[in-house]
């Protein structure tokens, strides 16, 4: 199993003629990808090592009935591709392209999600489901099959950390790179619960780095909504406040950006820290292993929810409830309170 | 990228903000001769990009600011300008919020302080709008903002405008923040902006072409103009350990265990995904120039970027550099196995397995490097 991509994608890339389009569909066809089409306008008509190619995704959209799109588009003309993926009805839109103003992307990204469909990026590797598909740029070799969830702001960072698991054997469900920009379409949040839900995760391996309090956030979601392990890394430890650390988004201003702030929220949500991205799978091994020993308090949400694993999603999401209801009465509550908070705000 | 306050102001002023009357010199000379145009008394500031000039003596008249540090940068050039009659001071600003991925308009009557400290110490003196960006400000929630500032309809008549405006130059200049500290009435009641910063996005500055062409580079590390110019991401620090890594994310991992494995390092610089072999020239030419790194950490994952490629530019430098710091190279990835081969042909350190193991040697070999100059210097 895996999240977002798998063998039903049916994918278009904006860009195809381009140089890093071009190089990368025949990598993402290599690795199994299904390009149904792609885009360059003027070079409708023309097939590009066997793709055919259309002059616009509305027109590719309709021949081939895609699900998913890639931009790889210079950054002055990403955005537009982006409002056309959505207005053709794209349903899941990732943005390669790095370089595109952050104000262009508070206006695009709302719309994006107005328009029902997911923006992943931009300024973000893409994504794999080892075996199942690749949509984006993260090298297909360095992935295996398996079940640990990986969700990135970084992209060679987290190419770092895929291969530090593979070498230790640990396979991987989906990769996801959000994207290193302040505006992303996709949050950590958005990629935990979403593994959370997976029956195909066990455990998800989350990278942050200095800028914003994204990771404070994620933390608060994991101590509140996750029953599998979560370990965590955080980079820019050594930076030094006020410069940009090449990502738009990497800059510490206040508190809030620091590395440290980001790891104190780690530590709180019981997110187990690597200090290098090779200590990922000893890590995981041990929250893995104290779950099976009982030595986690989540343990009967966990035992419960792999027993039903066949079962659908929301399902096994109800067992693992009344689990949680009959290992600890107070963490229910806190949790449903907890709920209630959300509704309010939801409702404000 | 930050732009002066008289950069600024002249913005403003374009856009209808009234901003005090005055003009930046250079001399103490001129500045006289402005001071006497404009009328005493007159205010003297200094243009540095630092926050806090005024605790730190950069906003006063005196004759020998021209040349003082502040915070390490010297000052060239100072603003004269008429000094107004105060009769109340106040905040307003915009910022991109990362939280709600939209602009928020932040005010406060505690004007003339860092708003950072207002925020801490008295957060119920700001009040705050995140605006829909696809909706845009409408007038009667600046006028909204505008009466949590004023009781007097004159001064949220002027107030509301003002920030209906400062909301469009947000717009206009790509800006990442736009703030006014202090948003002045004078003693006649008008409201007037006493200051003006503007902090505008790098990715947008390809269509910026007037504020790209106000950037100060007195105001800006050496090492860091020539990394812009040649495409890379760079950052000066201040230890000995030289750094060249593609990705940002990972280029600040490997900073950090440098850091963790009792090193130091002296830069952070990032390649860049396709990795054009003059880049990694450029890249080396650039911590070259610091005399204190003592050994130099390559860490490539080739995903876009070939291993290949890197390696070609490394061999490159090392035929128009003279490198004479111990140089480790750790390529993993796309193309790794013909780019070791490349390397055999050059004296750097190749095999680390492990990233880790990559830091390690680099900071050992950093060591005896050190240790063995020290050494012909006795000698």
């Amino acid at each position: 199993m895996s999240i977002l991509i798998d063998k039903k994608t049916k994918l278009i890339v904006q860009g195809i003629t381009g140089r890093d389009g071009s190089l990368h569909t025949s990598m993402m066809k290599e690795y199994g990808a299904n390009v149904v089409a792609g885009v360059t306008p003027g070079k409708g008509g023309t097939t590009h090592e066997g793709t055919p190619v259309f002059d616009t995704v509305a027109e590719a959209m309709e021949k081939t009935k895609a699900n998913t799109s890639v931009i790889y588009v210079p950054p002055a003309f990403a955005v537009d591709s982006i409002y056309e993926a959505a207005d053709a009805g794209v349903k899941l839109i990732v943005c390669i392209t790095e370089g595109i103003p952050a104000n262009d992307m508070m206006k695009a990204a709302p719309y994006v999600k107005a328009k029902g469909a997911r923006l992943l990026g931009p300024n973000c590797p893409g994504l794999i489901s080892p075996g199942l598909c690749k949509v984006g740029i993260i090298p297909g070799q360095i992935c295996k099959k398996g079940d640990i969830g990986v969700v990135s702001r970084s992209g060679t960072l987290t190419y770092e950390a895929i291969w530090a698991l593979t070498s230790a054997g640990m396979g991987q469900s989906t990769c996801v790179g959000i994207g290193g920009d302040q505006v992303a379409g996709t949050g950590f949040i958005d990629c935990l619960e979403m593994f959370e839900n997976d029956p195909g995760t066990k455990a998800v391996v989350l990278i942050g780095e200095i800028g914003g309090s994204d990771e404070q956030e994620a933390a608060k979601f994991v101590k509140k909504n996750m029953t599998k392990p979560v370990v965590g890394f955080i980079s820019g430890r050594t930076a030094p406040p006020g410069k940009r650390m090449g990502h738009a988004g990497a800059i510490i201003a206040g508190n809030a950006g620091t590395a440290q702030a980001k790891l104190d929220a780690f530590a709180k949500a019981g997110i187990a820290v690597a200090n290098s991205p090779t200590e990922f799978p000893a890590l995981i091994k041990e929250a893995l292993g104290s779950i099976k020993n009982g030595a986690r308090k989540k343990t009967g949400i966990k035992k419960a929810a792999t027993k039903k694993t066949t079962a659908k999603k929301t399902a096994t999401k109800k067992t693992a409830k009344k689990a949680a209801k009959k290992a600890t009465t107070k963490k229910t509550t806190t949790r449903k309170t907890a709920a209630k908070k959300t509704a309010t705000k939801k409702a404000k | 990228m930050k732009i002066h306050e008289y950069q600024a102001k002249e913005i403003f002023r374009q856009a209808g903000i009234p901003v005090p009357p005055g003009k930046t010199v250079e001399t103490v000379d001129e500045a006289v001769s402005i001071a006497e145009r404009l009328g005493l008394p007159v205010m003297v500031k200094a243009q540095v990009h630092v926050g806090g000039r005024g605790k730190r003596g950069g906003g006063k008249v005196c004759e020998n600011m021209r040349g003082m540090d502040i915070k390490g940068l010297t000052v060239k050039k100072v603003l004269v300008t008429s000094a107004a009659k105060i009769a109340s001071e106040s905040y307003l600003g915009i910022i991109l919020d990362r939280d709600t991925r939209r602009p928020v308009i932040m005010i406060s009557p505690a004007g003339g302080i860092d708003i950072e400290e207002v925020a801490e110490s008295t957060p119920e003196k700001i009040w705050k709008l995140a605006v829909d960006p696809n909706q845009g400000l409408r007038a009667y929630q600046a006028r909204e903002l505008a009466f949590k500032l004023y009781s007097e309809m004159e001064q949220v008549k002027q107030a509301t405008s003002i920030i209906m405006k400062l909301y469009d130059l947000f717009w206009q200049f790509d800006a990442s923040l736009v703030e006014i500290n202090p948003l002045i009435t004078t003693d006649k009641g008008k409201v007037i902006a006493l200051d003006a910063k503007c902090n505008i996005d790098d990715n947008a500055l390809y269509r910026q072409s007037r504020i790209a062409d106000m950037r100060d580079l007195d105001a800006e590390d050496e090492g860091e103009i020539a990394a812009r110019d040649g495409g890379l991401s760079f950052v000066r620090l201040q230890g000995n350990i030289g750094c060249v890594v593609n990705g940002a994310g990972l280029a600040m991992a490997t900073m950090d265990l440098v850091k963790r494995f009792g090193g130091e390092p002296a830069n952070f610089l990032d390649i860049g995904g396709s990795s054009n072999p003059e880049k990694v020239v450029t890249a080396l030419r650039i911590i070259l120039q610091d005399r204190d790194v003592k050994a130099i950490l390559f860490n490539i994952f080739g995903g876009i970027t070939r291993c290949d490629d890197v390696a070609n530019g490394i061999v490159r430098a090392f035929e128009k550099l003279d490198i004479n710091v111990p140089v480790v190279v750790r390529l993993t990835g796309t193309n790794e196995e013909v780019a070791n081969k490349i390397l055999k042909t050059i004296d750097v350190r190749t095999g680390a397995t492990t990233l880790d193991d990559a830091v390690r040697q680099t900071i050992e070999l950093a060591g005896s490097f050190a240790g063995a100059k020290k050494q012909t210097a006795v000698a």
